[in-house]
């Protein structure tokens, strides 16, 4: 850093140059801390009020027994919040629930939008209206989606029971039954979030040169040769960002179990974020649901930690 | 196709093109059966929106029917949400809201990401790395000591406990920290020799260049603010300033088996949002695919 600078004039003893150099790098218009005090405040006081200090006030309460209904922080509890969460058949019900949704998600996810990519990227006309198709629901608040889908699935009238009835299944109890409620939540959500994969995998798709494509085709490899040979691989970036958002993303789920079906039938579909808002909101207990919390976001830290290496290694910054 | 720059096999000229005709018409067929078969899966991703809008369109007695034909179209369910529900409060609240955090996140973040970018300071590391942290904290991870927090002021139930915490968005610091430092410095270092202070400099010359980056972080911050659920939950209660999926949520069921009218609720509230996506589709999509944001 700073290398732009004048070397010092020789006969300036080596102990003092440093201190020559530092004032001159305070002089020249190149030392910036005032202006960049001001610049930076704005979004820093910002963020420590509600980012930072939230969550340093979260991990503090995790050790208290506080509780919602009384001021302050409550009585010293130690590691107790933890050692019950950890101990607590609901806790790990409710993790297993976020599990279970993310590997129901996951793969669906991932495998239909870089088909549809590929699908997508051979057709010649019609993008807008592919784009429009997929990438509208992603737009949508969770609300409208929530209501949309709970009239597809209602008993006897909406249209995904009728469609089963009419080509002769029984008819399933779409979110009343217990092991299927979550892949009813599942394939709403498919439904809801692929656009967005769908255009990582487009994005993905146009960097691939064109003239490997051409190159091979000339040496008479077929479209599916293509595919595999050349377009797979070199999506591999692609896939691996996109299965690392798209974890992360469901850990996070809580927005279609609390509105479709309340974390219900029996709780089989309560994600650990609704179980937090369960001990937090109805139960009162804030020390608690801090501690659930940090625990839930230690997971969710380890995922991110991949992540972040993996974009950092890919592009150096600063 | 005619830039045969290399020879792997040795081809006739006759011969290689008639193998790239023959190659060219597969393709050709291969390429017109995929538009065919997504053709096919776009429509049936837009049967769920077309049934909701269907539904909407009926009477509220001819729900029950089974079919896509409409016997008797009515706007009535539109007109009875509007004359005794609280939607056009919920519109206004998530409006305000949405509108204030996308111009808060746009200033405070391109102001912090300039700082970062152009100017040298102590700490600037520092700063950047306590910012980078942010990236990794989800907002679901804070609702329960922000809602301590919010209640410890009285701002509860208040359109600024929904604004002010999705202000400090971290990853737009990042967005438009790449951005700026993808601008030539030469440019800006040229106006400041001539006088212009960092604000000046600021405000006329790189934000402007920087066009792109605003209006991704405006678009997304706008979205993510009006259909965030788990905090406006917590935060807002009173049914006249919930915002759009707060209120949804709620009134999610009251309807019981007016079923027109619940589809007509979901269909005004993702209104706004479809315009949203018509108008901005090509930023929206460059915004995900420059940097991979995600709610």
């Amino acid at each position: 850093m700073a290398t732009t600078i004048e070397p010092p004039t020789v006969h300036t003893p080596p102990p003092r140059t440093r201190r020559v150099m530092s004032t001159l790098r305070e002089a020249r218009p190149n030392g910036h801390g005032r202006p960049a005090l001001l610049f930076l405040a704005p979004f820093l006081v910002l963020y420590v009020l509600f980012v930072v200090g939230p969550a340093i006030y979260g991990l503090v309460m995790s050790f208290f027994d506080t509780s919602m209904v009384t001021s302050g922080l409550g009585t010293f509890a130690g590691l107790d919040n933890y050692a019950e969460a950890l101990s607590s058949s609901d806790f790990w019900t409710a993790l297993w629930h976020t599990l279970w949704f993310t590997i129901l998600t996951t793969p669906p996810l991932i495998a239909l939008a870089l088909v549809f990519a590929l699908l997508a990227e051979r057709a010649r006309r019609a993008r807008w209206f592919f784009r429009l198709a997929f990438f509208l629901p992603y737009v949508l608040p969770s609300a409208v989606v929530a209501l949309i889908w709970i009239w597809m699935y209602t008993p006897a009238l909406g249209l995904l029971s009728r469609t089963m009835t009419a080509l002769g299944f029984a008819e399933p109890n779409w979110l009343g039954d217990p092991d299927l409620a979550m892949v009813s939540l599942a394939i709403t959500t498919v439904w809801w979030t692929l656009g967005f994969n769908f255009v990582l995998y487009l994005a993905g798709l146009q960097e691939i040169p064109r003239d490997l494509y051409e190159a091979s085709a000339i040496d008479g490899a077929g479209p599916w040769q293509q595919i595999r040979l050349i377009t797979l691989p070199l999506l591999s970036r692609t896939t691996s960002l996109v299965v690392v958002l798209q974890i992360i993303a469901s850990m996070k789920v809580f927005d279609q179990m609390y509105i479709m079906t309340q974390g219900g039938p029996n709780f089989a579909t309560r994600s650990v974020l609704e179980y937090i808002f369960d001990v937090g909101f109805t139960d009162f207990r804030s020390g608690y649901a801090a501690a659930a919390t940090t625990l839930f976001f230690l997971a969710v830290l380890a995922v991110s930690t991949v992540w972040v290496v993996m974009t950092r290694r890919q592009e150096p910054e600063l | 196709m005619a830039t045969l720059t290399y020879e792997t096999r040795a081809l006739t000229a006759a011969e290689s093109q008639r193998q790239a005709a023959s190659v060219d018409r597969r393709t050709r067929l291969f390429n017109r059966c995929c538009t065919g078969v997504l053709i096919a899966f776009a429509i049936l991703w837009l049967v769920p929106l077309a049934w909701a809008l269907d539904t909407s369109l009926k009477p509220n007695g001819e729900t029950t029917n089974p079919t896509w034909w409409i016997e008797h179209p009515t706007l009535a369910s539109f007109r009875t949400l509007i004359a005794e529900g609280d939607i056009l409060n919920w519109y206004a609240a998530s409006f305000i809201t949405s509108t204030l955090v996308a111009i808060g996140t746009v200033f405070t973040a391109s102001l912090a990401a300039y700082a970062l970018s152009r100017m040298r300071f102590r700490f600037r590391w520092v700063i950047f790395w306590f910012i980078l942290i942010g990236i990794m904290i989800p907002n679901q991870v804070l609702v329960v000591p922000r809602f301590r927090e919010m209640a410890s002021v009285n701002l509860l139930n208040t359109y600024w406990a929904v604004i002010l915490p999705q202000v400090p968005i971290a990853i737009a610091v990042f967005v438009f920290k790449q951005f700026f430092d993808g601008i030539p410095k030469d440019l800006d270092e040229a106006a400041r020799i001539d006088g212009a202070g960092f604000f000046r400099t600021y405000r006329q010359i790189v934000l402007p260049l920087a066009r792109p980056a605003v209006s991704a972080v405006a678009i997304f911050s706008f979205v993510w603010t009006w259909n965030d659920l788990l905090w406006p939950l917590l935060a807002l209660s009173n049914p006249k300033i919930m915002t759009i999926p707060v209120g949804l949520a709620t009134v999610q069921g009251t309807y019981g088996i007016r079923y027109a009218d619940t589809m007509a609720s979901a269909i005004l509230g993702a209104l706004p949002l479809v315009l949203v996506f018509l108008l901005f589709q090509r930023r929206i999509v460059e915004g995900i695919a420059g940097t991979g944001l995600k709610g």
